[in-house]
């Protein structure tokens, strides 16, 4: 179900990425099949396109940081304006607008896809 | 960017004692970061900051007096923005250890001020729980209500403060509404705070739970988004218009600084040479009317020429960051930073060391990876600091004419962006260098918070330059003075028969050309070489230096016109060598002093000091026999 872990290099000259890797799920009130499925993260958004967060792919002391900025299991997240490129975007979650990078939006797995209508 | 308060001038001679009040009560101010902290500690203190926060002394956080009504008067410490207190960075560290009184050269808080932004409460709320399970008498000082009331949002204060145990203020440090609340508070008997049911502290989503719940109690509804910060961000960052307005932004801040203050420049150059002359006509001849006039006046008001410049930069890059464009330019930037194998959080103290390197090096610590902060450390000293901006400036207008490149451009900016963009790609370059060698390390991901866009206020800003100018004027009146006046002693011994040696064979001048074999190969004489051990002080000092070495070669002179000095013994291919001189060296005692205190010893600085030597020196050689 989840991805194989990415290959990232080197972390092995570094000791703070002996951590284990959080796993954080809410209890799926949806279809599971859905996210099963569509094994889709932040990345699949177009600007202007909602989602609802599943799980953070990331060690432990990463995924606290994003939790703290409000990317928590079960957030609602809307795609915004990015970089020149496309990378890093914005995005809203819990009232504020946080601009990530496409590496680690791509550890952030979502559920559910849809659009919300434009802002005029 | 550039938290250019932070920056106390480099200097061990900078060093202000924080005088003990042992009256005065100290308060911690702390929120999340972009919650107007800041604004409203200025709201609180005005004028009466001290900015304690240099190398030496090991304080990260800013002091200040707030005067209340009946003489009273409460020290407030402004902490470092932080999500929560469990300690992953060290600007975290250092805000957790303040608030449990665990550093002894900050007096432990008898009460906090917790300042939130309403316009994002539930979020914000989670910061709560771990500053009320402190015990401490807090006030939870809601920020931004103009913010609020104006985009739909309500809320019931009351409430919040049951659901808290904890006094709630509803205020906009911006607008000053509400602020007697918080005066009141400090003034007033403090009381520990009701304890209330706390959730996990180090449970996020637990915390969350409890910071949703704790807001719908309170009625809590949040605002509706901001419409004008969508639709400016839609212009700003679009894949077109949005690099084209960057650079239009950065020329339009350079071109300015050059083109408009001459004026004022002048006002100040005419200053010194009317007080000079006048100390000169008012004293009988004798040395101390020649320490005065000829080195001090001279030296000291070569440099001081140049606040009005500074100050102008720094009221730029004042309105770039308060108006929320910087975050926006560290957006567009951060696929080229990414390149270069640095991650995001490296960009806000690469950008603050564009004022200083010292306090930009501070700012790593919110690096949490250790190798990914050493590599920002050892970069931070190549981004153009405003030490270098007046050597810069110097130089440029004595061998540049003002002539308009394409009609609107001048030659002098293209200049200036071309030095700031060469210290710019050194870095990065370094960054890539020791990133895909001896600092190679795995990615941290970068996480940039947006904020809506504001209009800077005149009293923001105002502060910004009245720090600055303290800043400047202290290093004027105490590194360079004391730099200036040791060269004045060096230039008059041997003193024999009554008289000076002419400088050329006085001690300041055999130094110069004791060292002119090894400066001679990069077109520099032995004035250039005084000036250059003098500026490993601190940049700056080397127009003091010059100032007063001419000053002293030509008594008679009244101007203190460098310029036309400087075109008589540089070549042109020389003072492109002395440019490139200066953008690489290290010439920064300050600086070697924090980088061997953050990396706790001295291997990284002398590595740091002979390599960033070496590339001056060898780009310095380069420039010089390619074009001279």
């Amino acid at each position: 179900m989840r991805k194989a872990q990415r290959k990232s290099g080197n972390h092995h000259l570094d000791k703070d990425f002996g951590v284990a890797h959080t796993k954080i799920e809410m209890q799926l009130s949806s279809n599971k099949a859905v996210s099963e499925t569509l094994p889709a993260s932040l990345v699949d958004l177009r600007r202007g396109d909602e989602a609802v967060l599943s799980e953070i792919d990331l060690p432990v002391e990463d995924a606290r940081r994003l939790m703290e900025l409000g990317f928590l299991p079960g957030a609602r997240v809307v795609a915004g304006q990015s970089a020149p490129g496309g990378d890093p975007r914005v995005f809203q979650v819990d009232g504020s607008e946080v601009a990530v990078r496409r590496e680690t939006a791509r550890r952030l797995k979502i559920r559910r896809k849809g659009r919300v209508p434009r802002l005029k | 960017m550039s938290e250019c308060r932070d920056c106390a001038g480099c200097g061990p001679a900078a060093v202000l004692p924080l005088s003990p009040r042992a009256a005065t009560k100290a308060v911690a101010v702390i929120g999340p970061p972009n919650s107007g902290k800041t604004t409203l500690f200025n709201r609180l203190t005005g004028l009466r900051q001290k900015v304690a926060n240099f190398p030496g002394v090991t304080v990260e956080q800013h002091t200040g007096i707030a005067e209340l009504d009946g003489g009273q008067a409460v020290e407030l410490i402004d902490l470092p923005g932080v999500y929560s207190l469990s300690p992953h960075s060290e600007d975290e560290q250092v805000a957790f250890d303040v608030l449990t009184g665990r550093r002894d050269d900050t007096p432990k808080p008898e009460a906090i001020l917790l300042v939130l932004d309403s316009t994002n409460l539930s979020r914000h709320l989670m910061l709560a729980a771990p500053i009320l399970s402190l015990g401490l008498p807090s006030l939870i000082i809601l920020n931004m209500a103009d913010d609020l009331r104006n985009r739909g949002g309500t809320l019931d204060t009351e409430a919040l403060a049951r659901e808290l145990g904890a006094p709630v203020a509803l205020v906009s440090a911006r607008q000053g509404e509400g602020i007697e609340q918080v005066r009141d508070f400090l003034a007033g008997a403090m009381e520990q705070p009701t304890p209330v049911l706390l959730p996990v502290l180090h449970d996020v989503p637990k915390c969350r739970e409890w910071a949703g719940r704790v807001g719908s109690q309170a009625d809590y509804r949040a605002p509706i988004a901001p419409k004008w910060t969508r639709r400016l961000d839609r212009v700003v960052l679009d894949p077109l218009a949005g690099p084209l307005i960057f650079a239009f932004v950065v020329i339009a801040v350079f071109q300015s600084i050059f083109s408009y203050v001459t004026p004022l420049m002048d006002g100040v150059k005419w200053l010194f040479e009317v007080s000079g002359n006048w100390i000169a006509v008012s004293l009988p001849p004798s040395l101390v009317r020649s320490l005065l006039v000829d080195g001090v006046w001279k030296g000291v008001g070569s440099v001081l020429v140049f606040l009005p410049q500074v100050l102008l930069l720094f009221l730029f890059i004042g309105i770039l960051e308060d108006s929320g464009y910087l975050a926006r330019a560290a957006l567009i930037a951060d696929r080229t930073m990414a390149r270069f194998g640095l991650q995001g959080k490296s960009f806000i103290p690469l950008l603050s060391a564009y004022a200083c390197a010292v306090p930009a090096i501070l700012s790593t610590r919110t690096i949490e990876n250790k190798r990914d902060r050493i590599a920002t450390i050892l970069i931070a000293p190549f981004m153009t600091c405003s030490a270098r901006f007046p050597v810069y400036t110097l130089i440029i207008v004595a061998f540049l004419p003002n002539r308009q490149l394409l009609g609107f451009l001048s030659v002098r900016t293209v200049a200036m962006i071309g030095l700031y963009a060469l210290g710019f790609v050194t870095a990065v370059l370094t960054a890539r260098l020791l990133k895909s060698s001896i600092l190679k390390s795995g990615r941290t991901p970068f996480l940039l918070e947006m904020p809506a866009y504001r209009w800077p206020t005149v009293q923001s800003l105002g502060l910004r330059l009245v720090d600055r100018s303290k800043v400047f004027l202290r290093r004027a009146g105490t590194v360079i003075l004391l730099v200036t006046v040791l060269l004045w002693m060096a230039a008059h011994v041997p003193y024999t028969h009554g008289h000076p040696p002419a400088i050329r064979d006085s001690l300041a001048g055999t130094l110069g050309r004791t060292i002119e074999p090894a400066i001679k190969p990069l077109g520099f004489d032995w004035k250039i070489g005084i000036g250059l051990i003098t500026s490993f002080a601190a940049r700056e000092t080397i127009i003091a230096t010059l100032g007063a070495i001419y000053g002293m070669d030509h008594p008679d002179s009244t101007s203190m016109d460098l310029q036309i000095a400087l075109r008589h013994d540089l070549t042109p291919g020389a003072a492109v060598a002395l440019l490139i001189f200066f953008a690489f060296a290290m010439q920064c005692v300050s600086t070697v002093a924090v980088v061997r205190r953050e990396t706790g010893g001295w291997k990284w600085p002398l590595a740091q000091f002979a390599y960033m030597s070496a590339l001056a020196y060898g780009g310095a050689f380069l420039a010089f026999h390619l074009l001279g």
